[in-house]
């Protein structure tokens, strides 16, 4: 009971358990509301058109003349799309907004001059929808991860920077003298991306390398965008609103260093085993491969210490919709990361690379992890930015529960279809004709599909309590947070 | 005590760590490799790409076909890619050297092409199954790409490129109304889809380089193989 009071208090805007005064955050979340909003209102957007997209293509997988003569939407441009949408539009655009707003706070720093921030995220999302467009219409550069057009990526550059330089002088004139973990994650990952970019855009599209260095350019780049700025935006969103909601701190500070460090250091090596295989040379794959397998370190490090501040307050996930989505996204992460290690394996590599295996992986780190921790981070960080509830408790709960099993059948059918996909293509005996083999991921495909309606769902619910919260009137008297229920009841009850 | 400039430190060597190792010291190792020139067949290998297959391979990307085709053949032991006939040996660097830009891909939704040009040198053929995968494959999940094509009034002449469409599936159930041209209406490929069929068939690695034999003597790349059991073999 005490600790669902507690969390009741620490879901309150109107109360702060730390040390911090009331009203100075209050002033520093006031100070972010413009560029904050701004970031979410585009997220929000964004997630909308990539989930259309991302049904459009998944209908195609299956029933290939679903809108088969529209030559803007053919497969392998609306899957290009929904990739691009979901990843600089939705996710980039949240990532924005959840790192500034914690790093504001951490900092116990006021945002200056936000108006800068807005240009340059205006920028950022013309640039994407330039970007977007000039996919459907065919200038993609069919380099994955970098398919929009050359001629959109000075604009994202210049706008990233200008974000990027803000967080760091956000940062930089904070008054907090202790740098808390997701401050090291967050600052890190806004560092990493433009080398990351900048590196990658030179040596594929505007001074091509030669040969498969391409490939490991292109692998080099993709799987870190991943690693090194969504990891760790994410992580950091995890240890910031795992020990607030549950009004503790976290386990351990030594393991969190430690995770961070073995992150750092082996994540960014491990992005070649997407090239194992194929034509480049031995040792950078074997480099790559015992970089996957060092990776279960910091995995490890970082689920142990999430787990044990977890621990004694599992109960508070029936009440906190931040706290079952940051932890559903915990968890994910963990399971998605140690099957990542495992793909790295050679003798398994050699069955799940090239099918669906790798779809069911990749949505599960960028879904399962990062999506839920960004809607885990969303409903806490709106009601404060907003200075009011969400408007309804069982819209969010619809939209937990469709995404949450949506992504679960996602992951399992793909997962199912891409190892039996595998295994055929290995086996010529059996499966000589290439056909049979199509035959046989068709119903998988289906599946994902279905799950794919589940999801959308959930992201309408989410949408709508979104554009509610926007528009209702904000209440008189402060009113207390939307929780799935209500904690006193459970006094009762027990 | 201000720790920020340390961890800015850390984190700069990271990544700098493996860019270095992946990108910079693999681009100084083989970013130069260069064609080899064969004395016996006085040409040079790979050879140059012909213009218009250059262009197919534009189409190739605006299109999106890397997102269900490979193109590199793995080698021999390990998967199936060689006995399934889609190429006679493994993909080697040197084979890529040639193009702009290099679709390895990472889906095998459909087969691997990297020697599609060996195996199916018919345009015909391909014609008719980016037109409609269900003519030559029924069952494919792979698109139609009719808008490649155009259905035109005859004027004069039929054209010579025009398309001769079977009347029915493979099952028996006729083609749908509206991908087949009426009376005095013919079907033609458009540049575009010619173009994607030239750089379709120009598509084979047939050329063995030296680094594609296995250049030690038996015992010792028997010994090497047991030293690194996993290792790729070059
Ligand atoms: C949605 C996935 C998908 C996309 C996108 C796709 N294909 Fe395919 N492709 C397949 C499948 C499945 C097969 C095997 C069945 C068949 O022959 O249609 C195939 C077969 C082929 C074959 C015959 C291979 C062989 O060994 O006989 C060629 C050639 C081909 N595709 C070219 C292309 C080109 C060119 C594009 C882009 C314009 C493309 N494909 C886009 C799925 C796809």
């Amino acid at each position: 009971m005490a600790s669902a009071l507690r969390i009741a208090q620490s879901l309150d805007p109107s109360t702060s358990p730390t040390s911090v005064s009331r009203a100075e955050l209050s002033e520093i979340d006031a100070s972010t509301k413009a560029p904050a909003l701004f970031f979410l209102i585009s997220s929000v957007l964004w997630l909308l058109a990539g989930t259309a997209f991302a049904l459009i293509s998944s209908f195609k997988m299956h029933t290939p003349e679903f809108l088969g003569d529209y030559e803007w939407l053919t497969f392998g441009r609306v899957r290009t799309a929904h990739l691009n949408t979901v990843i600089y539009g939705w996710s980039v655009n949240a990532a924005f907004a959840v790192a500034f707003w914690l790093m504001a706070r951490l900092s116990r720093s006021v945002l200056r001059h936000p108006t800068l921030l807005f240009v340059a995220g205006a920028f950022w999302n013309i640039g994407v929808s330039i970007g977007i467009f000039g996919i459907l219409r065919g200038d993609s550069t069919s380099i994955e991860w970098l398919e929009m057009p050359s001629y959109v990526t000075p604009l994202l550059f210049v706008a990233y920077a200008l974000i990027g330089a803000w967080a760091i002088i956000t940062f930089r004139f904070g008054k907090s003298k202790h740098i808390y973990v997701s401050q090291w994650y967050i600052l890190a990952a806004l560092f990493w991306f433009p080398w990351l970019y900048s590196i990658a855009q030179i040596m594929m599209i505007f001074e091509p390398a030669r040969g498969t260095v391409q490939a490991l350019v292109n692998w080099w780049f993709a799987h870190n965008i991943l690693g090194l700025w969504f990891t760790p935006i994410g992580l950091a969103a995890v240890y910031y609103f795992l020990p607030k909601v549950l009004g503790k701190p976290i386990h351990s500070y030594y393991l969190s260093v430690l995770g961070f460090w073995s992150l750092a250091f082996f994540y960014n090596w491990a992005g070649v085993h997407h090239l194992i295989g194929g034509p480049v040379p031995a040792w950078v794959l074997s480099a790559g491969i015992a970089a996957s397998f060092m990776m279960v370190v910091p995995v490890i490090v970082t689920s142990i210490n999430h787990h044990m501040t977890m621990v004694g307050s599992f109960s508070a996930l029936k009440y906190s919709p931040t706290l079952r989505f940051i932890v559903f996204g915990a968890v994910s992460y963990t399971l998605t990361s140690l099957q990542g290690s495992s793909m790295a394996i050679r003798s398994w590599s050699e069955v799940t690379h090239f099918t669906h295996y790798t779809i069911g992986h990749a949505h599960w780190g960028m879904y399962a992890f990062f999506t839920m921790v960004m809607f885990g981070s969303i409903y806490y960080i709106m009601p404060r930015l907003m200075l009011k509830e969400w408007p309804s408790a069982a819209l969010i709960s619809t939209h937990f529960w469709a995404t949450s099993i949506g992504i679960i059948i996602y992951v399992a059918a793909l997962s199912i279809g891409g190892v039996l996909q595998g295994l055929a293509l290995n086996d010529v005996e059996n499966y000589p004709v290439f056909m049979d083999i199509v035959e046989l991921t068709k119903k998988y495909l289906l599946s994902r599909s279905y799950a794919g309606i589940l999801i959308t769902v959930g992201h309408l619910a989410f949408a709508v309590n979104f554009a509610w919260m926007l528009i209702a009137p904000r209440a008189k008297s402060s009113t207390a947070p939307t929780l799935f229920r209500n904690p006193s009841s459970m006094v009762i009850t027990r | 005590m201000n720790r920020a400039p340390l961890i800015f430190l850390g984190v700069f060597l990271a990544l700098a760590f493996s860019w270095t190792g992946i990108v910079l010291t693999n681009q100084v190792a083989y970013g130069n490799l260069t064609p080899i020139y064969d004395d016996a067949e006085e040409k040079i290998f790979p050879e140059a790409t012909p213009g218009v297959a250059q262009r197919g391979q534009l189409v190739y990307q605006d299109l999106g076909c890397i997102y269900c085709h490979t193109q590199q053949v793995r080698r021999l032991g390990y998967g199936s890619d060689i006995e399934r006939g889609w190429g006679e040996r493994q993909s080697v660097p040197r084979d890529y050297i040639r193009e702009k830009r290099v679709l390895l891909g990472t889906m095998r939704t459909g087969p691997d092409l990297r020697n599609i040009g060996a195996r199916q040198a018919d345009s015909t053929w391909h014609l008719l199954h980016l037109y409609d995968p269900q003519i030559t494959s029924q069952g494919s999940v792979m698109p139609p790409y009719r808008f490649l094509f155009e259905m035109r009034k005859i004027v004069g002449e039929a054209s010579p490129d025009a398309m001769n469409l079977p009347s029915s599936y493979v099952d028996g159930t006729p083609l749908p109304p509206h991908s087949v041209p009426t009376e005095g209406y013919e079907l033609v490929p458009t540049e575009r889809a010619k173009s994607l069929v030239a750089y379709l068939i120009n598509l084979k690695d047939t050329y063995a380089y030296p680094e594609t034999f296995n250049v030690f003597p038996e015992e010792e790349a028997e010994a090497e193989q047991s030293e690194a059991p996993a290792e790729e073999g070059h």
